[in-house]
């Protein structure tokens, strides 16, 4: 599997580590009235999809950043690969 | 039809006319008192084990597509009762204990072999922890025997003791465990389920369910709608997808698995042995083959196969602990789905919606666990308490901090 890196452009699969889904990224307030349901359900309880999803890849064995990756779970083909970084920015922005 | 050494012997001189299918193909009926979805080895034990064991007359068994196309027709076989946490190793004992009977229970040769297992030991460290695991194998009721480096090597000639990195300082043996043929397995327990009664659907796709006032009263399915008065989902690598038309969303995440076999070769390999450093696991099969895998695909897939990172992983390990191994010629490659849990333990339980029950987070594991994990869904099912030796095994441990996590690698679920 090849993972076009938007800054190193195509790389081996093998030089990452995989996370999972890039629902991670948003974190629940450890402080908030519901945390210990929201940490419950962002550790352990998973969509799982069988279809294209978003998920966090480490580029360990390159430059070490984090990318979403868009990928399809039934037949591997990757869509899509952003820095994590721009991800979370844009999301930011948008006030979310 | 019973199977008999004497009924092998007539049908042989008649011509073999005699053979009838091992089960019947029946149309859905309207409704039935419990509906289990999934017909891999752990929905036909359950169902087997409800009529045989449980007296439930109205079951219905549905598949997607046909008995044993998904794991229980793609593992490795190997079965054995070495875990070490106690919310574990009970229920594998208990699932040896079944193995040890099931062929007279079900009558039909599922070529269950106790060749023993041997898990190899490298280092100080290493040999402390598998004392341990012995010992906490020993106090189920389980066999365990730590062996040194001259009696793997009695055991193990072959094997490359003096691997600069790996050395082997010797290895922890259970003697009853083994393999068994997965298709066999299949094939037994949906056979004596159907003499049981047990209607088997198969091409038969469960698509929703119908939940009324938080109770299930039946499931949609690719050939209509079945009534049910309790459903129980048993579908492994499919388990999110299923359980999201439940609404429901999972501590599991799905991995390819894959396992390979050599061209047939003359005896050599006495058991299992299991070289965990090195991520890789070997056995041979009756026919000659030896059928070996090591770690899963680190990234979540849907597809039946596996890449070739890990082939190449799972070779070197082999090559460095068994150096003849590369003069064997390569077969097949295969993949299958496994519902990595996030403890890398089995969930059997009941669920949020009232009637409707969940098997599965067998990762990559559940084929040793196949007959005592049917008893014991159908033990749930059937009476509403869990088996006294799956009592840990509930859907709700996460959220209230009684992981069961063998490995100690939390919620990694590529990990476990
Ligand atoms: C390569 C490989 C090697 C393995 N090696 C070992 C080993 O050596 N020892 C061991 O103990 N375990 C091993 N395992 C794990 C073991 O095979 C599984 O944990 C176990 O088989 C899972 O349970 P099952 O047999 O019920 O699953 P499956 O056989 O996968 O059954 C699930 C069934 O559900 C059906 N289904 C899915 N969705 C639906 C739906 N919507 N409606 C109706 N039916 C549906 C599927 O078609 C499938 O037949 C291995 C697994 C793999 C992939």
């Amino acid at each position: 599997m090849l993972i076009p890196h938007p800054l190193l452009g195509p790389r081996d699969a093998g030089e990452f580590t995989y996370l999972g889904d890039a629902r991670l990224l948003e974190r629940p307030d450890g402080l908030g009235p519901d945390a210990p349901a929201a940490f419950h359900d962002y550790v352990y309880l998973r969509d799982n999809i069988a279809g294209v999803q978003r998920e966090l890849w480490f580029h360990e064995q390159g430059d070490r950043s984090w990318l979403v990756v868009t990928r399809d779970t039934l037949t591997h083909e990757i869509l899509k690969a952003e820095l994590a970084r721009d991800v979370v920015l844009a999301r930011k922005e948008a006030g979310k | 039809m019973r199977f008999s050494g004497f009924r092998v012997f007539k049908e042989a001189v008649t011509g073999h006319k005699g053979w009838k299918p091992l089960w019947r193909n029946p149309e859905p009926k309207p409704a039935y008192d419990i509906v289990i979805v999934g017909g891999g080895g752990h929905g036909l034990a359950t169902a087997y084990y409800l009529a045989k064991v449980f007296g439930q007359a109205r079951v219905a068994l549905l598949e997607r597509g046909w008995l044993g196309s998904g794991n229980v027709g793609r593992n490795t076989t190997i079965i054995r009762s070495n875990y070490l946490l106690p919310g574990n190793q009970p229920f594998y004992e208990f699932s040896m204990t079944l193995w040890e009977g099931l062929e007279q229970d079900f009558n039909l040769n599922a070529m269950v072999s106790q060749r023993g297992i041997l898990n190899l030991i490298h280092t100080d460290a290493q040999r402390d922890a598998y004392r341990r695991r012995g010992n906490a194998m020993i106090l189920s009721g389980a066999d365990a025997v730590l062996l040194n480096r001259d009696q793997v090597w009695a055991m193990a000639p072959f094997l490359n003791f003096d691997n600069a990195r790996f050395p082997i300082k010797g290895g922890l043996l259970q003697p009853r465990a083994g393999t068994a043929r997965h298709d066999g397995v299949a094939w037994g327990f949906a056979r004596g389920a159907d003499l049981a009664g047990v209607d088997i659907i198969q091409n038969c796709e469960v698509t929703g369910f119908r939940i009324e006032e938080g109770r299930v009263k039946g499931v949609e399915t690719s050939r209509g709608y079945i009534g049910a008065g309790k459903v129980g989902v048993a579908v492994a690598g499919s388990s999110s997808r299923v359980m999201s038309k439940a609404g429901m969303r999972l501590p599991i995440e799905s991995h390819g698995l894959q396992a390979f076999v050599t061209e047939g070769l003359k005896p050599t390999i006495p058991g299992v042995i299991t070289f965990g450093a090195g991520h890789f696991y070997v056995s041979q099969s009756d026919k000659g083959g030896l059928v070996f895998g090591g770690d899963i695909e680190t990234y979540k897939s849907y597809a039946q196969r596996g890449g070739l990172p890990v082939l190449e992983d799972v070779v070197e390990g082999g090559m460095a602990l068994m150096p003849m191994i590369g003069r064997a010629r390569l077969l097949r490659a295969w993949g299958g789905v496994a519902d990595m849990s996030m403890d890398g333990s089995p969930i059997i339980d009941r669920t949020p919606v009232d009637g409707l029950y969940f098997n599965g987070g067998w990762s990559y594991g559940g084929f040793k666990a196949t007959p005592a994990s049917g008893y014991c869904f159908a033990h749930l099912l059937a009476t509403d308490t869990p088996h006294e030796t799956a009592k840990a095994m509930r859907l709700d441990r996460f959220e209230r901090g009684y992981v069961i996590d063998e490995k100690g690698v939390g919620a990694s679920p590529n990990l476990h």
